[in-house]
This record gives C-alpha cells, sequence and structure tokens, in this order.
C-alpha cells in the first residue's frame, strides 16, 4: 500500500495503531515493502497482498481495485486500490513484471483482505522480471520492527 | 452540518494527498498535537479504547473498539453516544435577540415556538453558506445554539461584528458562549428509553425540534430532541463537571446496548440520512436553495428577506439554482469527495462532495453537486474514480428512512 499512507505525517492522523490487539502478525518466508505489502516467491512468480497491520489499519475493506491480467507493473508503483469504510489507499507493487492472475473472489468477497490478509486474501500474482529487486525488500523480523517503529511516531 | 472535515480526515490517509487536496491537508496540519484541545472526556475516550485523532483542533476520537462499520450499524439498531463537547454552544439574549438573529440566519425564528428548534444557516452578503446550525427558540429574549467546531472562531468573529452594530444602534442582545458545558449526542431507538432512566421529565412529550431544561441525572441539562444521524435522540448539553458521570449512567443504563461511537460513525450515520457535513457538502460559496435547504427558508423570510444575501437567495428560488445537491447509488468503488460527475455522453456536470461505503444499506452511498436539470431522482451518470467512470444514479435522500420522534 501507499508508502504515503503510513509513512507520512498524515498517517498520524488516523493512528489506527495496534491499540486493541497487540502487533500484527506476520509471515516468516514472506518479503515485506515498507509500503506494506507482502510477497511470496516462488522461483519468477509471486503473488502479492496486503499485509495484516495494512488490513488492521484500514479497517473493514469493501472494495478491491484490481488491475487486468496481462498489466505491467514496477517495483514501487501503483497497481490497484484498496477502499476501506473511509479511506482509499493504493496498492504498490513490490516487485516489477506481468500481472499473470488477480484474486477475482475479491470483486465479491473484499473481507477477504481483513479476515484472510495472507492466504485468501492475496490480491495479484506477478511473473517477475527481474528477481534482484527482492533484495530490496525486507524480512519478517525486518518489517515488524519498521511496524513499531512507525507506530510508535504515532 | 457539525463540520470541521472529517471527510478530510478520511481523505488525508487517501492517496490523494499528494495531488488532490493539499489545502485540505494543509488546513488540518495548523495544530501540533501538544496545542488540540481536550473536551473533558478525554481521559474516558482513552480508558475506553478511543482512537483520538485531530479534528478542527480538537483531539476527538474517530473511533473505539469497534470498527466504523459495527458501529454505525449498532446505532440504528441500539444507539450510540458521541462526544460532540468540540462544537460550540451559544446563547444570545436580550429582547431584541431574534431580530438580530434574523439578520443572519434564513429561519423564521419569530415564528418558532418557544421551546423549538430548526436547523437553520447563516448566510453571507452573496447568499453562501458561513455555517449551518441548530437554533432552539427557548423563549422570546432567549436563543440557543450550536455551530461546527470547525466554524467557531469565523461564527463568533460574524456574529460579534454584527452584534456590536446592532448595539450601537441601540438593540438589546448579548451572548454568552457555553464553554462551561459539554455536549453528549445520544443517538438511536434505545436514547429515548435509557435517558428515561435518568430524568423524571416524560420524554414522550418533547417531540424532534423540541428543547426544555431539566435535571437529567442530577445536572441541569438542555436537552434537545435532534441530531445527526437521522435516528431519534437528543443533544444534551451538560455542565462539564457533570459530563463524565452523565456518559457512564448513560452506558450502564442501556446495559452495554448504546455504545461509545466515533467520528468516523458519526460521519457515515449523516451520510446515510442525506445530512450535510458543512466544509464538505455545503461552503461559503453554496447556497442553502442550491444545497437543497429551501425548506428551511422560512415562509414569512421569503417573502420578506431580511437576512444576509437574501436578494441572491430569493432570486434563486424565483429562477431555480444552477446547481442542487443530489444523492447518488454508485457501483464500483465508493465515490469520494471530488469525484467528477458526468453525463451519459461524458460532459462534466457536477462533482461529488461527500461519499462512502453505506455500512447499513451495504453499498456506495455519496452526493455532491451536478446542474439543475440532471437532478431528478433515477438520473443515470457516470463518476470517474482514478480514471475510469462508474455508473451512478441520482437517488433521493435520506438513503437511510429517518426515524425522528414526531407526533403521531
Amino acid at each position: 500500500m501507499a508508502s504515503r499512507l503510513w509513512a507520512s505525517r498524515a498517517a498520524s492522523y488516523l493512528r489506527l495503531s495496534v491499540f486493541h490487539r497487540g502487533f500484527s502478525s506476520v509471515v516468516k518466508d514472506l518479503k515485506y515493502a515498507d509500503s506494506h505489502e507482502w510477497v511470496k516467491i516462488d522461483g519468477n512468480s509471486a503473488i502479492v497482498g496486503i499485509t495484516d497491520h495494512a488490513q488492521d489499519h484500514l479497517g473493514d475493506v469493501v472494495y478491491v481495485e484490481l488491475p487486468e491480467a496481462g498489466a505491467a507493473v514496477n517495483q514501487g508503483s501503483g497497481f490497484g486500490a484498496v477502499e476501506s469504510v473511509k479511506a482509499t489507499s493504493d496498492i504498490n507493487s513490490p516487485v516489477s513484471g506481468k500481472v499473470v492472475e488477480v484474486n477475482e473472489e475479491l470483486n465479491s468477497s473484499p473481507g477477504l483482505v481483513n479476515a484472510s490478509p495472507y492466504e485468501n486474501g492475496w490480491i495479484i500474482k506477478v511473473e517477475m522480471s527481474d528477481t534482484g529487486e527482492l533484495n530490496s525488500l525486507m524480512d519478517s523480523e525486518q518489517y515488524t520492527k519498521f511496524c513499531e517503529e512507525e507506530d510508535a511516531k504515532h | 452540518m457539525r463540520g470541521g472535515g472529517l471527510w478530510q480526515l478520511g481523505q488525508s490517509i487517501t492517496r490523494r494527498l499528494a495531488q488532490a487536496d493539499k489545502k485540505a491537508v494543509a488546513r488540518r496540519c495548523f495544530a501540533s498535537e501538544a496545542e488540540l484541545k481536550k473536551t473533558v472526556l478525554y481521559d474516558f475516550h482513552i480508558a475506553n479504547g478511543g482512537k483520538m485523532v485531530p479534528f478542527a483542533g480538537w483531539s476527538m476520537p474517530i473511533q473505539y473498539k469497534d470498527s466504523i462499520m459495527d458501529s454505525t450499524v449498532n446505532c440504528r439498531e441500539n444507539g450510540s453516544l458521541f462526544d460532540v463537547s468540540h462544537m460550540c454552544g451559544l446563547s444570545l439574549k436580550g429582547k431584541d435577540c431574534i431580530p438580530f438573529l434574523e439578520k443572519l440566519v434564513i429561519a423564521d425564528v419569530a415564528g418558532l415556538a418557544p421551546g423549538t428548534g430548526t436547523l437553520t444557516v447563516f448566510t453571507n452578503e452573496k447568499g453562501g453558506a458561513i455555517d449551518d446550525s441548530v437554533i432552539t427558540k427557548v423563549k422570546d429574549n432567549h436563543i440557543y445554539l450550536v455551530v461546527n467546531a470547525g466554524c467557531r472562531d469565523k461564527d463568533l468573529a460574524h456574529i460579534e461584528e454584527h452584534m456590536k452594530a446592532y448595539k450601537s444602534k441601540g438593540g438589546d442582545v448579548s451572548w454568552h458562549i457555553h464553554d462551561e458545558r459539554s455536549l453528549l449526542a445520544l443517538q438511536g431507538p434505545l436514547a429515548a428509553p435509557v435517558l428515561q432512566h435518568l430524568t423524571k421529565e416524560d420524554l414522550s412529550k418533547l417531540f424532534f425540534g423540541e428543547f426544555q431544561i431539566l435535571d437529567i441525572n442530577g445536572a441541569t441539562c438542555f436537552l434537545t430532541r435532534t441530531g445527526y444521524t437521522g435516528e431519534d435522540g437528543f443533544e444534551i448539553s451538560v455542565p462539564s463537571e457533570n459530563a463524565v458521570d452523565l456518559a457512564k449512567a448513560i452506558l450502564e443504563k442501556s446495559e452495554g446496548k448504546v455504545r461509545l461511537t466515533g467520528l468516523g460513525a458519526r460521519d457515515s450515520l449523516r451520510l446515510e440520512a442525506g445530512l450535510c457535513l458543512y466544509g464538505n457538502d455545503m461552503e461559503q460559496h453554496v447556497t442553502p436553495v442550491e444545497a437543497g435547504l429551501t425548506w428551511a427558508i422560512g415562509k414569512r423570510r421569503r417573502a420578506e428577506g431580511g437576512f444576509l444575501g437574501a436578494e441572491v437567495i430569493l432570486k434563486q428560488l424565483e429562477e431555480g439554482p444552477s446547481v442542487r445537491r443530489v444523492g447518488f447509488f454508485s457501483s464500483g468503488p465508493p465515490a469520494r469527495s471530488h469525484s467528477e460527475i458526468q453525463d451519459d455522453k461524458g460532459n462534466n456536470i457536477g462533482e461529488i462532495t461527500s461519499g462512502g461505503f453505506s455500512p447499513c444499506l451495504k453499498k456506495n452511498i455519496g452526493m455532491g453537486y451536478v446542474k439543475s436539470g440532471s437532478h431528478k431522482a433515477g438520473t443515470k451518470v457516470k463518476i470517474l474514480i482514478r480514471g475510469k467512470p462508474y455508473d451512478g444514479v441520482v437517488t433521493k435522500m435520506p438513503f437511510v428512512p429517518t426515524k425522528y420522534y414526531k407526533p403521531s
């Protein structure tokens, strides 16, 4: 999701931090972007979604704007959007490549992003053009620390 | 009404930051955390899990433990208690307070029965809205009104300026700003039964828009049967030293069914009820006629004028306004403020001013301004969101039927 969303001063407005649920969960083998997307790697293929932390901040997701299969995505650039009751937020791609599949389930059940951010709430599958980009992403430990620091700021 | 820009708050966390509403964001940024004002319920909010955000210079709860979705639905099924102490309560007193106020607002204040009130609009010389406000004629020499937190400074300056001029001509009017009081809004089907536990007065005799000064939970309160949700309910002006006790008593008497509710759900509720948020759906350049508040212009006022901007407004009444506020249902992502509205040929016909997903209807609702001619219910439109057109249809408001307590 847009790093602007969380990292900017605007984020301090909606400090929907981890008040009531303790720290959000992360999954060990995934890679994370500072704009709060995760990516699961299998060879050249990458599945992308938003993190538990992100869905928790956003609240009830009511709409997910998906790209078309075949669309090109670039690392750090938006490819879609997540809408909650109150807010709109970009989803950025953690990797560059071509979208090979989108999670059509989200059209009828956008709430999967809340209920199952790392499994059924996945968003797109990308055929990566440069696996070297993965080096710039965080692992689960780094990401947990990153979230803690970000929440502490607000 | 009840503005200050909750919507900007929502917008400010959107990606549109970069392009859309720099002005709104800058406006929200004027106060650092330390400068924010706190209501007397601040610690109570924190203790109840309130997530505090800056709003119109105040630190206010946007939500508590419940999601905005659940909170909104609970208000309509059971009830909500809101701290709206950031809003500014004001009394105008003196034997000329009514003719004085009538110079500034569109309502037939003189025609109100004592103990009744109405929604009104403070207008400027061009007929635009300075603010909206619920005003009550307590008696002939006492008006009680509540204005938006975000408009407090400009409203008070506006009233003061005109009051000075009026007094210098011998008019008898003075004001008292009720900073010694706090304001709670109790809304929803359980509002009346719960509040009845806390007062000896018979609330079944107090109808929508009516006002009474009475003892509630041991404190002298100003009670108005009004609200900003479309539900039956009350706004209770309570001495600040009694506010926390009253809030606790209300929650207790409801056995947990009435829940503390934040500004997030409040915005969803008012949007579902088709009510304006000043700063979004109504602004300086928008007249009450354009905003669909023609009903609030008293008959006598239409005939006589005598309020700021009356010439513009009376002319619009005669000729019809060129733009009008309307409601929409839409497909795709929820429309947000500033989304462009087009006709079916792709011509720009207006702009969304508030929009979101309706927690109660489970679909997208919005309101905005369109050119007259495109304002009729059933008119098909396109709403542009992130460059893509989505289907919308002009819809009558309120989106969710209102349940005001009126004599049957």
